[in-house]
């Protein structure tokens, strides 16, 4: 249930890793887009996911919060299944994935990320308001708190979203493409934040398209093309040879393994 | 009198069932599954017949348990339609929707075939009726309506974070498989119950139009779902009262042959109504109001035009305020004599203009407001000069375009990086100089 497992993470969070994923391949509709995935990430980093278009970061973190089905392997947050720890994740989809003429104001949007604490049917309450005023605020968003959605420029709604994703008060964000179509005022503020989390004991990962960044930003990095390229320390793991392998042209003998299967059956 | 009795109870079973099919609907028209309503009231009309041919009986809860089966049967079949073969969502709505459909109707002349088959008057249900709707169906009608209402009413935040972002929803732990399956059911219920009133052919209409016109009258979904209750209430009451035979008695006129008109086309067209009302009307989302809005930034651009043309042929003999002639006036821009007059006039009356037969001159007022426009359309030109590497003789045109526009805290903000860059000019001397040649 939603509203119950707000409790902090288990003993099991002194030891176990923040998230572990293990033998993770997922399909889209038959077709792999992901194989074989092996991770486990530390608590309290910022872990950069990069790769080219179609490499799988969303599918990535899609699969992670279950939004996609596993065609095999596990995911433990915390040493623990995805479904037991949903109160300690926060989540930023990519901004063009919602209808922004939706009627719903700034303060509506970031009041939904409570939603989990508040449970079902009950609205929320003044705790939730001031929760809601707070993390507004943290995005330097107070002053539209009443405006209509469709009327923020592109790094505003990012920033809602953002302040959203803080009102889950969760332990690990994941956030596809944050700096997407933002401006630069937005993204150092996006950065600002990113690293008051850090310091508050959160592990965030984030879809990352510019590389140039990736070693200011980032204490970690997943290397993706289709499988998992590298992973480690953005230190000894974002090199030259690693960026190679993973941009160096779409891995053929995968995509066309891919292609056969979904083709064996031509009615999915 | 107990017809008149009836018609009334009927109209405010179908008032209630129209505020809770706007509500519902509104979730609907928002997640774009519009169609999903009227796909099911059209695949609900062999059920209804197979429903009488097994039981015999036109009683209303046997008859909306078929139409139920079949139209969730329908939507079963789209769904089958759209995931295992290549049909698009928008071609399986079609086949599905004229398949039961057709299969309906020949069911519907098979029992009319029947010995009982014209008593059954079944045929009703195409365009709906009020005559046969008895005290029970109306206490079902109603029951179910606010049955409905309340079950929106308590997953309303739960809705609202389901049509919002349903991937975030199910991120935060919702089972929005389960949810969702709430909201359709809502919607099938609400759907099949008003068959009988409205129609198996315009059922939809009531479902989609109030939603759809609620959007035009505000920006938040509290107040749109409030709205879309009240137009469907009155669609729904209204439409039913103008089928029944209630308005020839009240007005004495037969305009309308109320006994052979089914209320269906009379709430669908009631609705309508309410609709072109909110395409038109409606504060700033209506057809008129963003007219009048585009009108006045039109004149406001012209007469921003106008002032900025007596600024400039004053210019030259600054701080004095120069007579200037209509005729070089006129020689500044494309505009006819005769607008040109009329707008001399307009500034006059505002008092920011003295008028003689061939001249005119600023007031000290009229010299101070276009003072302020040449200024914003003078920063403009140097940011898109300075900034934007735009050459200065391109930049009149392009500056025409945005600075009337421009809101003031952008005003602000390019007046402190061009004064940051030394590049305006301190007091008194307010305005800065022309990037450009002035013609």
């Amino acid at each position: 249930m939603i509203a119950e497992s707000q409790s902090t993470p288990s003993t099991a969070r002194a030891t176990a890793p923040a998230l572990e994923i293990h033998d993770m391949t997922v399909a889209y509709h038959r077709k792999p887009v992901l194989w074989d995935i092996d991770l486990a990430v530390p608590e309290g980093k910022l872990v950069g996911i990069v790769g080219p278009n179609g490499a799988g970061k969303t599918t990535l973190i899609k699969a992670v919060l279950g939004l996609l089905p596993l065609a095999s392997g596990k995911v433990l947050i915390y040493g623990k299944p995805y479904d037991e720890q949903r109160s300690l994740i926060g989540y930023v989809p990519q901004r063009e994935s919602v209808d922004w003429d939706f009627p719903v104001t700034v303060n509506d949007v970031v009041l939904m990320g409570t939603y989990g604490r508040v449970g079902w049917i009950w609205r929320p309450g003044a705790a939730e308001r001031e929760i809601a005023e707070r993390c507004l605020a943290q995005v330097g968003m107070s002053d539209f708190a009443n405006r209509q959605i469709r009327q923020l420029s592109g790094g505003q709604q990012q920033r809602v979203f953002l302040a959203r994703a803080l009102a889950q008060d969760a332990m690990i964000y994941f956030m596809d493409e944050p700096f997407s179509g933002v401006d630069a005022a937005t993204e150092a503020a996006i950065i600002e934040l990113l690293q008051k989390l850090r310091s508050a004991g959160k592990t965030v990962f984030v879809v990352h398209h510019d590389l140039q960044t990736v070693r200011s930003y980032f204490d970690y990095v997943i290397l993706l093309n289709m499988r998992l390229v590298a992973y480690g320390p953005t230190e000894t793991t974002f090199t030259p040879a690693n960026l190679h392998k993973t941009y160096g042209g779409r891995l053929t003998i995968l995509d066309e393994a891919a292609e056969a299967v979904r083709k064996r059956e031509p009615i999915r | 009198m107990i017809a008149a009795s009836i018609t009334t109870n009927v109209m405010l079973g179908t008032a209630l069932l129209g505020a809770t099919a706007g509500v519902i609907g509104t979730f609907a028209v928002l997640r774009r599954r519009a169609l999903v309503s009227d796909m099911l009231s059209h695949a609900a009309l062999p059920g209804i017949c197979v429903a009488f041919l097994i039981t015999q009986s036109r009683d209303l809860l046997t008859l909306s348990l078929g139409a139920l089966a079949s139209g969730l049967a329908g939507i079963a079949v789209m769904t089958v339609l759209r995931r295992w073969t290549r049909t698009k969502e928008d071609a399986a709505i079609g086949i599905v929707l004229s398949t039961f459909f057709g299969a309906g109707v020949v069911l519907l002349s098979i029992i009319q075939q029947q010995p009982t088959g014209n008593q059954a008057g079944l045929h009703s249900y195409l365009f709906g009726e009020t005559a046969g709707i008895t005290r029970r169906d109306v206490q079902l009608i109603a029951g179910v309506a606010v049955l409905c209402l309340i079950v929106v009413s308590l997953l309303y935040k739960e809705f609202k974070l389901l049509s919002f972002d349903p991937d975030f929803a199910t991120a935060q732990g919702w089972p929005t498989l389960r949810l969702d399956l709430w909201m359709m059911g809502t919607l099938a219920i609400v759907t099949i119950v008003g068959l009988p009133i409205c129609g198996v052919i315009l059922m939809a209409a009531l479902v989609i139009i109030p939603g759809a016109a609620a959007r035009f009258w505000t920006d938040r979904l509290g107040r749109m779902l409030v709205i879309a209750a009240l137009a469907g209430a009155s669609a729904g009451g209204l439409g039913t009262f103008l089928a029944s035979p209630l308005p020839q008695r009240l007005f004495g006129t037969d305009l309308l042959d109320a006994t052979k008109l089914p209320p269906g086309p009379l709430i669908v067209l009631t609705a309508a109504v309410f609709f072109l009302i909110s395409l038109l009307f409606a504060p700033q989302r209506g057809i008129v109001a963003r007219a009048v809005a585009e009108l006045r930034l039109r004149v406001r651009i012209a007469r921003e035009h106008l002032l900025r043309a007596l600024y400039e042929l004053s210019e030259p003999q600054q701080p004095q305020r120069p007579y200037i002639d209509r005729d070089q006036l006129l020689a500044q821009r494309h505009w006819s004599e005769w607008l040109l007059n009329w707008w001399l006039g307009r500034l006059a009356a505002r008092g920011y203009l003295e008028l003689d037969d061939h001249r005119v001159r600023l007031t000290a007022a009229g010299f101070a407001a276009a003072a302020d426009v040449t200024r914003t359309h003078r920063l403009w030109e140097l940011f898109l000069v300075e900034s934007a590497g735009i050459a200065s003789d391109h930049v009149d045109r392009d500056a025409d375009d945005v600075e009337h526009m421009l809101p003031a805290p952008l005003i602000r903000d390019l007046e402190e990086r061009l004064a940051g860059a030394g590049r305006l000019p301190t007091a008194p001397q307010r305005v800065p100089g022309s990037p450009h040649e002035l013609l």
